[in-house]
């Protein structure tokens, strides 16, 4: 009964968003209030329904109700109760509802924090938030409907894949969607803006909050899945350059761009045509990834062929979008007309090079995806395009970004000094050139991708540094300190992000440059050493989970005879699904993470291992996790309070940096 | 493919292939293929890194766990220690399993497309990017468009807050 309320919400909420999508852009067009302010109860409606609609689907994954094909396919009554839930989203059908919810839940969000917009651009923006959401509740009620019965429930399910039974990896698809979703409220209001044939310093304001919800849940999400990656899959990399992991990649790179160029549109009402484009296009590369991931199509064209039908589907939705904003685009564009004056060596001119090089670095990444599809349907050819490939193309613009990030972070708008800019920078620089020079001194004919990346992160972080300090103005050391504390939370925010990526920055320089890895047979109690660890396997066991079969290790970890910890790596085998899996042991360490992989047992009596030493691995992800509190960090900046009307006026203490 | 991928794709596509999924479980390199010279050994772990597996969806050959990538890497020290240079040991592959198994597309062909791509837009977009800061820096403040009285106030008192 629930489930069929459930299918029922989702329908009726279809229904809402259908009118949601017409009634206010006529009452906008036409100054008719009532029909614009249809708009608010109708994404309030419809978020209600599609939460119903996910948590009567969720009823039936907690309850392991096995006359829904869905569950049947992905669920299994001996999971533990959080894959159970985490398998509502771990599929095809439960991951659109979460996609729509997400929609939905922005479109709620826009309305209830939305009271100081102009009526008319509120009403378009949830108009066009709901045509979108039209045509993903079509995809679901038409193409993937989770809601089927089975005529002959079965006894028990087909358990979720193993894999994804896993805590990071659990959570990692709803960090994503947050982030591609909240992507298509930067679009809503894009469109919007383009309808209403305005651009003001004021939707800049507006966007950016959102641009910046949206780019930290997508750093949470990306960071959650490298993570994932890194200790799940057996030899510890974190980034492969797939065409799922681009897919995720390329509209953060064009977030990041985005929730840059709109502060010059808010600060200095320029590059407002670009913003637009890039608000579009972010949303855009969204649709793209959602649909290389649901067809298939990059990674094989016969998947693609053998279930057309969604794959079809969603590029009629991509087409429709992408091609009506960018139509509506070319039309209204030039009628933006930009404002500011600034002169070439200015804050403005920073970051058009930041949009610039990431932009170029994002189609980089594009290219190279959807190469081996060119290749094929247009030279015949098959070829294929993996790591080596983006490592040489991408990272240089990366290195050109984290070189002139501290410098532009530091200029004025308007008009600046490159001298008065570079200046306090000299400490920042001295110190990351020692580092490098250190790193390359003491490191004999290695690449120089090490000492490169040691440089660009302490760049990276001391500028940050000097850039939250410079804030505090003049005079005495104790009264700038005092400052501090009062400095803007966007100022913050700033170096907080700017830090973090130079942290990740470290991270991957030490891993690439500086990891050591180890392949034998170990016999019992023969102690064996890598990296100045000394490491032995002291038990073998068949150890029984509650819905696996797992083969655990014991390997004592020391160092110059002082114990450091007993490491416990697994084999698993998912006896239902008929799958194993690898459960790496890592002792994560500040500075490095020794990672031990179990293998198979040996002719002799031993056991394949392996180890790695990683310096620096778990600085990666800290520095994802500093990224996206720099993000949040902004978003709670008190401009953007005051923005959705949830604030009174206060004195403020010094001005937003960004 | 990368399992990373794997995993990815069948959390999202909800689709799980058998054959593809016995294929994880995560040893590479065992430890009977290791060569004795550490130098050829380091030769064949960079040449592995470049080459494809054939039946998995973008995992190289020195990732995978696949029998055929373990064929591969056989192969490829078999002729390293026949005294192949690297190059000789790529081609040797590229004609028994074809361009496919390259990781690092070639130049060759349409392919300087996808090499120049992105320095050709670098240089597209910085023309673009620096022919549009000329005309702001000759810019007058005052363009067309401009808000009415009324707008710019209710501008300012936003702005202001």
């Amino acid at each position: 009964m629930i489930v069929e309320l459930g299918h029922f919400a989702l329908i009726l909420a279809f229904l809402v968003a259908c009118v949601q999508a017409v009634v206010p852009l006529i009452g906008a067009h036409q100054r008719w209030p009532g029909w614009m302010a249809m708009a608010e109860p109708a994404a309030n409606a419809q978020f209600m329904l599609t939460a119903f609609s996910f948590g009567a689907l969720t009823y039936a994954f907690v309850t392991s109700d096995f006359s829904v094909a869905l569950v049947v396919q992905n669920s299994h009554s001996l999971k533990p109760m959080i894959y159970k839930i985490s398998g509502v989203w771990g599929n095809h059908e439960g991951s659109m509802l979460l996609w729509v919810l997400i929609l939905t839940l922005f479109g709620a969000m826009a309305a209830w924090f939305g009271g100081n917009l102009p009526p008319t651009l509120k009403a378009r923006v949830l108009a066009v938030q709901s045509s979108v959401a039209v045509a993903f509740f079509a995809f679901i009620i038409f193409t993937s409907n989770p809601f089927i019965r089975m005529s002959v429930p079965p006894f028990d399910g087909q358990d979720l894949n193993p894999l994804l039974q896993d805590p990071g990896l659990a959570f990692h698809p709803p960090f994503l969607y947050l982030g591609y979703v909240g992507l298509s409220l930067a679009f809503s209001f894009a469109v919007a803006a383009l309808i209403e044939g305005r651009v003001d310093a004021a939707w800049g304001r507006w966007v950016r909050p959102w641009t910046l919800l949206a780019w930290v849940n997508l750093t949470i999400g990306i960071g959650l899945g490298s993570w994932w990656a890194y200790y799940e899959l057996g030899w510890g990399g974190f980034w492969f350059w797939d065409p799922v992991e681009n897919a995720s990649f390329m509209p953060w790179l064009l977030a990041a761009a985005l929730l840059h160029s709109s502060i010059v549109v808010e600060k200095r009402e320029s590059l407002k045509s670009w913003t637009i484009l890039l608000a579009i296009l972010a949303f855009g590369f969204s649709l793209i990834g959602t649909f290389i991931v649901r067809s298939g199509v990059i990674t094989s064209v016969h998947a693609f062929a053998n279930d057309p039908e969604r794959g079809v589907f969603i590029l009629m939705i991509l087409g429709f979008f992408m091609g009506g904003a960018l139509t509506l685009f070319a039309a209204r564009a030039s009628s933006m007309e930009a404002k500011g004056v600034f002169s070439l060596v200015s804050r403005e001119s920073a970051l058009v090079m930041n949009n610039i090089l990431l932009a170029v670095s994002c189609f980089v990444v594009f290219i190279g995806t959807i190469w081996p599809l060119v290749a094929e349907m247009l030279f015949d050819r098959k070829l294929s395009v993996g790591p080596p490939f983006f490592d040489m193309a991408f990272t240089p613009f990366m290195v050109v970004l984290g070189a002139i990030l501290p410098i532009g972070a530091m200029m004025p708008w308007k008009r600046a000094e490159l001298g008065r800019s570079l200046r306090p920078l000299i400490p920042a620089f001295v110190l990351a050139l020692s580092v490098a020079v250190l790193a390359f001194a003491m490191q004999t004919g290695r690449s120089a991708l090490g000492p490169v990346g040691l440089f660009l992160g302490t760049w990276l972080i001391s500028g940050a540094m000097v850039d939250v300090w410079s804030r505090t103005g003049r005079g005495a050391v104790a009264g700038r300190l005092s400052r501090l504390g009062r400095l803007p939370r966007a100022d913050w925010g700033k170096a907080v992000a700017h830090g973090g990526l130079g942290v990740t920055m470290l991270g991957i320089a030490g891993l690439l440059a500086w990891q050591q890895e180890d392949i034998r047979v170990v016999q019992f109690n023969e102690p064996f050493e890598v990296a100045g660890f000394t490491l032995s396997l002291t038990d073998v066991q068949r150890i029984e989970g509650p819905n696996y079969i797992s083969t655990m290790g014991w390997v004592d970890l020391s160092r110059d005879g002082r114990a450091i910890s007993t490491l416990t790596p697994e084999k698993r085998f998912y006896p239902v699904a008929q799958m194993p899996t690898t459960e790496a042991a890592i002792d994560i360490g500040f500075w490095r993470d020794v990672y031990v992989v179990i293998g198979d047992p040996q002719a002799n009596g031993g056991w394949a291992i392996r180890t790695y030493y990683k310096p620096l691995a778990n600085w990666i992800w800290g520095g994802t996790i500093l990224m996206a509190l720099g993000g949040m960090l902004s978003i709670s900046d008190r401009r953007f309070r005051v923005a959705a009307g949830a604030a009174r006026r206060e004195p403020t203490a010094g001005v937003p940096a960004e | 493919m990368t399992r990373l991928f794997m995993a990815l794709w069948l959390a999202l596509a909800g689709v799980a292939p058998l054959s593809l999924v016995t294929a994880i479980s995560a040893y590479a390199v065992q430890p009977d293929e290791v060569l004795d010279d550490p130098d050829l050994e380091a030769r064949a772990r960079e040449l592995s890194r470049g080459l494809r597996c054939m039946v998995c969806r973008n995992e190289s050959i020195d990732e995978s766990n696949a029998e055929l990538a373990r064929d591969m890497r056989l192969l490829v020290r078999e002729r390293l220690v026949a005294g192949d240079s690297d190059q000789e040991v790529v081609e040797f592959i590229v004609d028994r399993y074809g361009e496919y198994a390259l990781l690092k597309p070639t130049t060759g062909g349409a392919n300087w497309l996808l090499w120049a791509a992105g320095p050709l837009m670098m240089l597209l977009a910085l023309g673009v990017g620096f022919s549009y800061l000329r005309t702001r820096q000759s810019a007058t403040e005052t363009g067309p468009g401009q808000l009415s009285d009324e707008e710019k106030a209710k501008l300012s008192k936003i702005l202001e807050d």
